[in-house]
């Protein structure tokens, strides 16, 4: 493969338990470019982005194989510390979820927990996150008030800017905005546009407006199968695939 | 059929008035007698004298030496039980495979089933000599090995409330927390636990009152001796430990002996409540921090 792709998967599969989740698929993302992933419900989307942060390690009856690289290196390999790989690959959840903390203790964290304690260096990593998740306008006054008192749309910003904060290289986005009304979601979308310029991005959507108007490149997954996988004008204006086609144009169940 | 369902009916209803007729009785007799009590001894020096001797020629009626002797042995099992118990339930939780956890649960459970007369001799013939073996002074009759003991029986309580209240934090925070690259350390004890706060608390105040209350393992191991010291090597004797002493003793009725083990009955009945109120309090404030 070739060598600008920042995440590669090299036929990767997927099990729980018995179930067979992700089938021997092979995909290359770019960096600095937004993928998105679409398809219907549980067709594996889910399973395969987080295969990328190894968040499917913890569950019981788990198994993978294959190779994911993250820069040509392995990230299954047992020498790989997975919360260093977190940090280099951060996440952003479906639903918001913020720590029952301040604002300003959900961003530091990640600083927090490498044991930087300085008060000047956690405050300029506080405003530089949240002014790159376009919340510092909104926040700054209230910056030791509690997370849990923003709205929905500015709790997934927040948590943003706390994934920003760990100084990342990818970012995981599981329909980050599946849950916002659609002034925020105007604003995640934005926000993903400009973030771009310095992440690579991987983004789950249900909503084929959305990887229309945000992905560089899309992938269409059916049933833990990757069908197809191009530039994101071209898989939806010219699909090769007929169930492609079916699903973009609502043909689908 | 419908005969035998109104018969039923009452039955339940019976036991229902039964229960809270009880209740209301012990009540009754517990403050009628307790007042008496107080027409001869007056509240203040209940409450402040420094010797309690109603035996004695010399009576004393200051509560205070069993009072101490009561939360020196509650604190030393509590300062047993919530580490060990806390971790058990991180452990259980954050660690432990879903095998594992099948067997430890009803293992520490079978530690809350065991009867405190047993708890109490181990106290005694067990845990006393053992530490008698490297602490000089420790006396026979001692708080610190009741205490430990009885930080032992409570274990199960902390750690499976607590764990309750764990597992009650939503996966999403769970989540959160690894995909920051938290360790399992940092995500349980940094996110996990502070998350769950109001309920370990909670856990740790019923506790409480199960240690304030319990009667038998402080009856056989720490002595039968009122005094007020916070010195955990030396016979004390505890407010559940004297009513039992005069309750099995041969103190007339009627007499203001007879009538001391209402007034240190109420002031443990105090306790127990103020602990009860306050966890209910806690649980009804926080439960829906999360819904
Ligand atoms: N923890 C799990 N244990 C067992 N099976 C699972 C687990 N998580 C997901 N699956 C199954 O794996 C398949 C893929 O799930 P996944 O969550 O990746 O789908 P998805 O494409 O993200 O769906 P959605 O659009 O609804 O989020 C589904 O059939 C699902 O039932
Ligand atoms: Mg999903």
């Amino acid at each position: 493969m070739s060598k600008n792709y920042k995440l590669v998967a090299i036929e990767v599969n997927a099990y729980y338990g018995d179930f067979h989740a992700i089938k021997n698929i092979s995909l290359g993302l770019e960096e600095k470019a937004v993928t998105a992933f679409i398809g219907p419900s549980g067709c594996g989307k889910s399973t395969f982005l987080r295969l990328f942060n190894r968040m499917n390690d913890y569950i019981d009856g788990f198994r993978i194989d294959g190779e994911i690289l993250l820069d040509q290196k392995d990230i299954y390999k047992k020498s790989v510390r997975v919360d260093e790989l977190r940090k280099e690959v951060g996440m952003v959840f479906q639903k918001p979820n913020p720590f029952p903390k301040t604002i300003f203790e959900n961003v530091v964290y990640g600083l927090r927990i490498q044991g930087i304690s300085k008060k000047k260096v956690l405050e300029e990593a506080a405003e530089r996150s949240l002014k790159q998740a376009a919340l510092w306008e909104e926040v700054k006054d209230k910056l030791h008030k509690s997370a849990l008192a923003l709205s929905g749309g500015q709790q997934q910003r927040l948590c943003i800017a706390r994934a920003l904060a760990n100084g990342p290289s990818v970012l995981l986005m599981d329909e980050p905005a599946s849950a916002l009304d659609p002034i925020s979601t105007a604003k995640i979308e934005e926000l993903i546009w400009e973030l771009k310029k310095d992440y690579t991005i991987v983004i789950v959507t249900h909503n084929m407006q959305q990887a229309g108007r945000v992905s560089d490149h899309t992938a269409f997954f059916l049933s833990g199968e990757l069908i197809e996988f191009a530039k994101t004008k071209s898989l939806f204006t010219n699909p090769k695939d007929q169930r492609t086609q079916n699903y973009i144009t609502g043909r689908f169940g | 059929m419908r005969k035998s369902e109104k018969i039923i009916e009452g039955l339940l209803l019976l036991s229902a008035v039964i229960t809270i007729l009880i209740t209301v009785g012990i009540i009754w007799v517990l403050l009628s007698e307790s007042i008496s009590f107080f027409s001869e001894v007056s509240i203040f020096r209940f409450l402040t004298e420094k010797e309690w001797t109603p035996l004695f020629a010399d009576k004393k009626f200051g509560i205070l030496p069993l009072v101490t002797g009561t939360l020196l042995t509650t604190f030393i099992a509590i300062a047993v039980a919530l580490p060990i118990g806390l971790t058990v339930a991180v452990y259980l939780n954050e660690y432990a495979p879903g095998r594992m956890r099948q067997i430890v649960k009803p293992v520490l459970e079978l530690l809350a089933t065991i009867p405190t007369v047993v708890y109490g001799f181990f106290a005694l013939t067990v845990v006393t000599p053992f530490l008698q073996s490297f602490i000089p002074g420790l006396a026979g009759f001692n708080a610190l090995s009741a205490g430990i003991v009885m930080g032992i029986m409570i274990i199960p309580m902390i750690s499976s409330l607590s764990e309750d209240a764990i597992s009650a934090v939503p996966r999403s925070l769970r989540e959160a927390a690894y995909g920051m690259g938290s360790t399992r350390y940092q995500t349980a004890f940094g996110v996990m636990v502070p998350a769950a706060s109001s309920g370990i608390v909670v856990s740790v105040i019923l506790a409480i009152s199960r240690a304030v209350g319990e009667t038998m393992i402080v009856a056989i191991a720490a002595g039968q001796q009122p005094r007020l010291t916070l010195n955990p090597l030396v016979p004390i004797e505890t407010i559940t430990t004297y009513i039992v002493q005069v309750s099995l003793g041969d103190v007339p009725h009627g007499s203001l002996e007879y009538k001391t083990i209402f007034a240190a009955g109420i002031t443990l009945f105090v306790f127990t409540f103020t602990l009860n109120n306050i966890s209910f309090w806690i649980r009804k404030k926080f439960q829906e921090k999360y819904d």
